[in-house]
Parts: structure tokens; C-alpha cells; sequence
């Protein structure tokens, strides 16, 4: 025997309680996790952004466009090595529902997803679809979620852009990594500016923004300043800024709920920190007539406080554990079922690690005031408890 | 003529309740020699658990000297004299205070984890202190499956698997009856004759301490003369 063994059965004595504490500590881990992983997931798009891509957008906000003709002038400036653009096409597929949503951008076909390695595409289907005007490019989740094969016609109802629009699949892209959302559809931005043409000439020649390729990433500020310069009188000024900072800003408009979601994560590991330590101080208190007999054997104080932060720390590495690994099925459900709104939901190394770090605390603190008031107790007063 | 191992000079111990003093024990003076089995008697009140206590080093005095197997334990910290008590002291309690969650075996097992014992030394020696209480049979029972007199002998295998220097005991009959009570009183005989171990035993009960070689009485916090 040892005194680990002496700590497990301890453990083991109210298996109802021990059981149920675990189970508390496993949920709130796991909540915990999950609320990190939605927070985590929101910044995605962030995280995969380049440093060697710049937005040039209209500076008063992102849905007022800029005319094409800024593209051979963001060309000439130094340190600018590629310039393409995309328009957010949106418009209604099915229905309005959340559920059949993703994200639609009219691209100039002929350089936009070259500037973006992420996205994976076979060379013969590039190539297609720079040959035909109505033709598309979707990425493999949507084609998995919608059953979608090449060549398949995918009706849009237009909104930003009014009409009846139909695109034909010519290809399919995959993420490089796991951080590049493969959602996404695009469509020729040629195809749509045509139709303005037709339909409604005052919006044609049009972009919603510019993506600017530089050759140096420690460049951007200066090309960024440059770049602003030379709309700076125009009646569309422009506000350039790295793909991180422009991803960032859309994160921004969520920020309270992330904020409230983060608060609430920590919260609820302060609540299981209560639950752990009220079954850890019973468990002490009916103890401590036997503390005092360890104690009259010849264990110290400092053997009194691994008997009672052993077994708190037990019960919560368990829960710990259990919880990250509840979290694990449960986003990779979120993953499958919600690929549109979570294109990549998946519990991070950080966030295991926080989970583990936070359960190690909640055990230490748990056991603190219960460890240290046993060790202290006099043998005497400890024998002459009851029960 | 040896040194008595047990050596009281003048210890005072007062309780203090909120503002309130209690005096409990007056100047007490006692020795103790080796091999000696020694009962203290008197009524509820008169300080003689708490003078067992001091014996046995898990309460303090207020003054005086207490000198044990040739230490002064009034004078050790914290954790010396909890290492002291595990060398030299096997405490044996009126409602015996075995662990539940653990068998005989290792509630007995249990103070020689604070040694250097092997794991296999360590099993030679509980099941020798289990056989001298003549519970070899029982190790792997628990202490609710046992009866109190069972208990209590597997109580005393306990504060003796380290053989340590005194045994005391604080009314190691009074929860038991008359044939499980002299079983122990025969068993104490036994490791005081047979195992030469020193005895200090508080009791109230006169047949226990008839089985002492030396009976001492205390009264109101004094110790009186033989």
C-alpha cells in the first residue's frame, strides 16, 4: 500500500458524491472547451489570413464599391507585385435560411484564386473555369453538404445583384490546411459586371475590393500609405490595410458576443471551482477524526495536505479529462451538421491545454482552505470528534 | 540504575476555553521505568488522558519538562516530534480508529509507510503483529466486517508493528465487553511480559488496571502518592 491508495479509496468511500462532483467538473470542462472552441473558431479567418496580401476597400465602409479603373494604378505602386479584386455576390440559394447559407464572391477569374494558394484547385479545372463566364468554383464541404457533382447548374436568386443567375460547377476546391474554410463559391465577377451592363450600366465596372499581392510583408504599412495616396482626392478614397486587419474587422462586429462568451467560460470554471471545493471541505470535515489519528502515527502536516489535495486533485484531472474528451465528438458534430456557419470548428492544443491548466488549479484551490485547516488541527481536538 | 524512560518533572498543562483558564494538570512528576506497565486511574476530569496525551507526545505542556526515551519531546517542532511519535510511540485508542476504507492488513501497514521498509519487509512485519493479536487470518477483512474486539486488537497490532519504545493506551478496554475486554487486557500482559514493551494505560476500570504492575491515581489535575 501507499498513500496514493489511501487517497483512492478515500475517493471511492461516497461514490455517489465522487461520481457526481466528477461529472459537474467533466460538463463544465467541457463547456468550457466547447465556448473556447466557437471563440477560437471565429478567429479562423484571421489566423489564415497572408502578410503578403493587402485589401484596398472603400474607406467609408467595405459595401460601397470602387471603380475598376483603380486597378492599373494600385498595379504601378512600388513593392506591389499582384493586384486582383472580388465583389460579395451573396444572393439566395433555396431559401433564406442560415442553413443554406455560405459565402458567394464575384472574382476576376483570371489571378484571384491563383493569389490564394490555400485554395487547391486542379490546374484543367482553373482553367475551365476561366474559359466560361457562368461557371463556378465551390469548395468540397459545400459539395459534400449539397451533393453537388461537376457540371451540376446551381440556380442563385440575386439580391445585391437582382436577377435569375445560374453558374455551372467547373470546379472544386480544398483548403491547403485545416484553417482555410472550404465553403466558399466563386463566380466570374466578368460574368455579373456584363449583366450590369444590360440591367443596371450605372453599377457596372464596379469592385467591391482590391487584393493586392506586395513582395515584402515588413513593406505594407508604407505600400498601404501609398496606396491611400493616390485616391486621397478622388470621390472613392480608399483604406488599405493588411488581410489580417481587414479579417480582424469583421471579427470586431462579433466582439461583445465573443467577449460574453469568453467571460462566461471562466465563469463557469469559478462555478465547478465552488462545487469542487464544497465536496472537498465535507469530505475533509468528516475526516478529521482520522487525519488525527494519521497524525498521532506520525504523518505530518504536509502528508495531511497531500491526502486532501490528492484526492481533490484526482477528482479533478478526471473531470478535466472526461470534458476535453466530450468536447472532441461534439465539434466535430458541430463541424459536420454546421459547416456554413463553423467551416472549421476544431478543439485547439491551446485550448486543451487551458482546459487541463484551469482543472489543475481548480483542484489546487479546491483543496486549499480544507488542506490547510486539517494540517493545522491539533491531534486532541481531531480525537475528540464525533462521527 | 537505568534512567527511567518516561520522565515527568513538573508539567502543567492548562486549557484555555475563549478567556476562560482550565487547569488540568498541577506540577506532575512522574517516572517511568523501562519494561514498567503502569495504569492510570481517576474519576472523568482528573487529567489523566491528558497527561497520556503529553506522554505520548501529541499535546504540549504549558511547563515542565518531558523527557521520553531520552528526548525532551517539550522542546521538538511540528515535525520532528510527529517523527518521533512514528519511532517511538504505538498509541492505542478506546474506539480503536482504524481507517474504514482499509483491510486490517493495511491499517496496520500503515505506520511502517513513514519508514524505509521494503514493500516485503513491510508485509513480514504486519503479519507478524497480526499473528501476536492472533489475527493472521483476518488481514484482508475490513475494519466493519471485524468485531470491537477484533478491532482493538488489530489496534494494537498496529502500535506495536513498529516496535516502538512505549505503548500507551487510552481505555483500550472501556468499548468492549467483559471477554472481548480481558482478551486485550491478557494480550497487553503479553507484549508487556513476553515483548518487554513499556506500558502506559489510562483506565477507569479496576480489574484493567489490576493487571498493571503499577497503578497511579490522579485527582483534580494532581497526581497522588502511591
Amino acid at each position: 500500500m501507499n498513500v496514493l491508495k489511501l487517497v483512492t479509496r478515500n475517493l471511492l468511500r461516497h461514490k455517489l458524491r465522487s461520481f457526481l462532483t466528477i461529472l459537474g467538473l467533466a460538463f463544465a470542462v467541457f463547456a468550457f472547451g466547447f465556448l473556447r472552441t466557437i471563440v477560437t473558431a471565429w478567429y479562423y479567418g484571421v489566423e489564415a489570413s497572408s502578410t503578403s496580401r493587402l485589401i484596398t476597400r472603400h474607406a467609408v465602409s467595405f459595401v460601397y464599391p470602387l471603380p475598376l479603373s483603380y486597378r492599373d494604378q494600385i498595379e504601378k505602386v512600388p513593392g506591389v507585385t499582384r493586384v486582383s479584386y472580388a465583389y460579395w455576390f451573396q444572393g439566395v440559394y433555396k431559401d433564406n435560411t442560415f442553413d443554406n447559407f455560405f459565402p458567394r464572391y464575384a472574382v476576376d477569374a483570371d489571378n484571384f484564386l491563383e493569389m490564394y494558394p490555400e485554395f487547391v484547385i486542379p490546374k484543367d479545372q482553373l482553367e475551365t473555369f476561366k474559359k466560361e463566364r457562368n461557371s463556378c468554383i465551390v469548395g468540397r464541404k459545400i459539395m459534400e453538404k449539397y451533393g453537388w457533382k461537376i457540371g451540376d447548374i446551381i440556380p442563385i436568386e440575386g439580391d445585391i445583384f437582382p436577377g435569375h443567375w445560374q453558374f455551372v460547377i467547373r470546379g472544386v476546391y480544398q483548403g491547403k490546411d485545416r484553417v482555410t474554410d472550404e465553403t466558399q463559391m466563386f463566380l466570374q465577377w466578368a460574368y455579373v459586371d456584363e449583366t450590369l451592363k444590360q440591367n443596371a450600366p450605372y453599377r457596372a465596372g464596379q469592385v467591391g475590393w482590391y487584393a493586392v499581392q506586395i513582395d515584402n510583408p515588413n513593406d505594407a504599412p508604407a505600400v498601404s500609405e501609398a496606396i491611400d495616396a493616390l485616391f486621397v482626392n478622388s470621390s472613392a478614397k480608399t483604406k488599405t490595410e493588411t488581410e489580417k486587419a481587414f479579417q480582424q474587422s469583421f471579427v470586431s462586429l462579433s466582439g461583445a458576443i465573443l467577449t460574453s462568451l469568453e467571460v462566461i467560460s471562466y465563469v463557469i470554471i469559478g462555478i465547478i471551482l465552488l462545487v469542487l471545493a464544497n465536496t472537498i471541505i465535507m469530505s475533509a470535515r468528516e475526516r478529521v477524526r482520522e487525519y488525527a489519528v494519521l497524525k498521532t502515527l506520525g504523518f505530518n502536516a504536509g502528508h495531511i495536505v497531500g491526502l486532501v489535495a490528492g484526492e481533490s486533485l484526482i477528482i479533478a484531472m478526471i473531470g478535466g479529462v472526461l470534458g476535453i474528451l466530450f468536447t472532441f465528438p461534439t465539434a466535430a458534430g458541430v463541424e459536420a451538421n454546421f459547416p456554413t456557419m463553423f467551416p472549421i470548428f476544431k478543439v485547439e492544443a491551446s485550448t486543451i491545454g487551458l482546459a487541463l491548466a484551469f482543472s489543475f488549479l481548480v483542484g489546487i484551490l479546491a483543496s486549499l482552505f480544507p488542506a490547510l485547516r486539517s494540517a493545522r488541527l491539533k491531534i486532541v481536538d481531531g480525537l475528540r470528534q464525533v462521527g | 540504575m537505568a534512567e527511567p524512560i518516561v520522565q515527568v518533572h513538573n508539567v502543567t498543562k492548562v486549557y484555555k476555553r475563549d478567556s476562560m483558564e482550565i487547569p488540568v494538570l498541577q506540577n506532575i512528576t512522574l517516572d517511568v521505568p523501562e519494561g514498567e506497565f503502569l495504569a492510570l486511574m481517576g474519576p472523568s476530569g482528573s487529567g489523566k488522558t491528558t497527561l497520556l496525551n503529553l506522554i505520548a507526545g501529541i499535546d504540549r505542556p504549558n511547563s515542565g519538562s518531558l523527557t521520553i526515551a531520552g528526548t525532551d519531546i517539550a522542546t521538538l517542532g511540528e515535525s520532528a516530534l510527529a517523527k518521533w511519535r512514528s519511532h517511538h510511540v504505538g498509541f492505542v485508542f478506546q474506539f480503536y480508529n482504524l481507517l474504514p476504507v482499509l483491510t486490517a492488513f493495511e491499517n496496520v501497514e500503515l505506520p511502517l509507510l513513514l519508514t524505509n521498509l521494503s514493500k516485503k519487509e513491510r508485509k513480514e512485519h504486519v503479519e507478524m503483529a497480526l499473528n501476536v493479536v492472533g489475527l493472521g487470518e483476518r488481514m484482508k477483512h475490513y475494519p466493519k466486517q471485524l468485531s470491537g474486539g477484533q478491532e482493538q486488537r488489530v489496534a494494537i497490532a498496529r502500535a506495536i508493528v513498529t516496535d516502538p519504545t512505549i505503548v500507551v493506551a487510552d481505555e483500550p478496554t472501556g468499548d468492549l465487553d467483559k471477554k472481548s475486554a480481558d482478551e486485550i487486557l491478557t494480550l497487553m500482559e503479553r507484549l508487556n511480559t513476553e515483548f518487554k514493551k513499556t506500558i502506559v494505560m489510562v483506565t477507569h476500570d479496576p480489574h484493567a488496571a489490576s493487571k498493571a504492575h503499577t497503578v497511579r491515581h490522579l485527582e483534580k489535575g494532581d497526581l497522588l502518592e502511591n
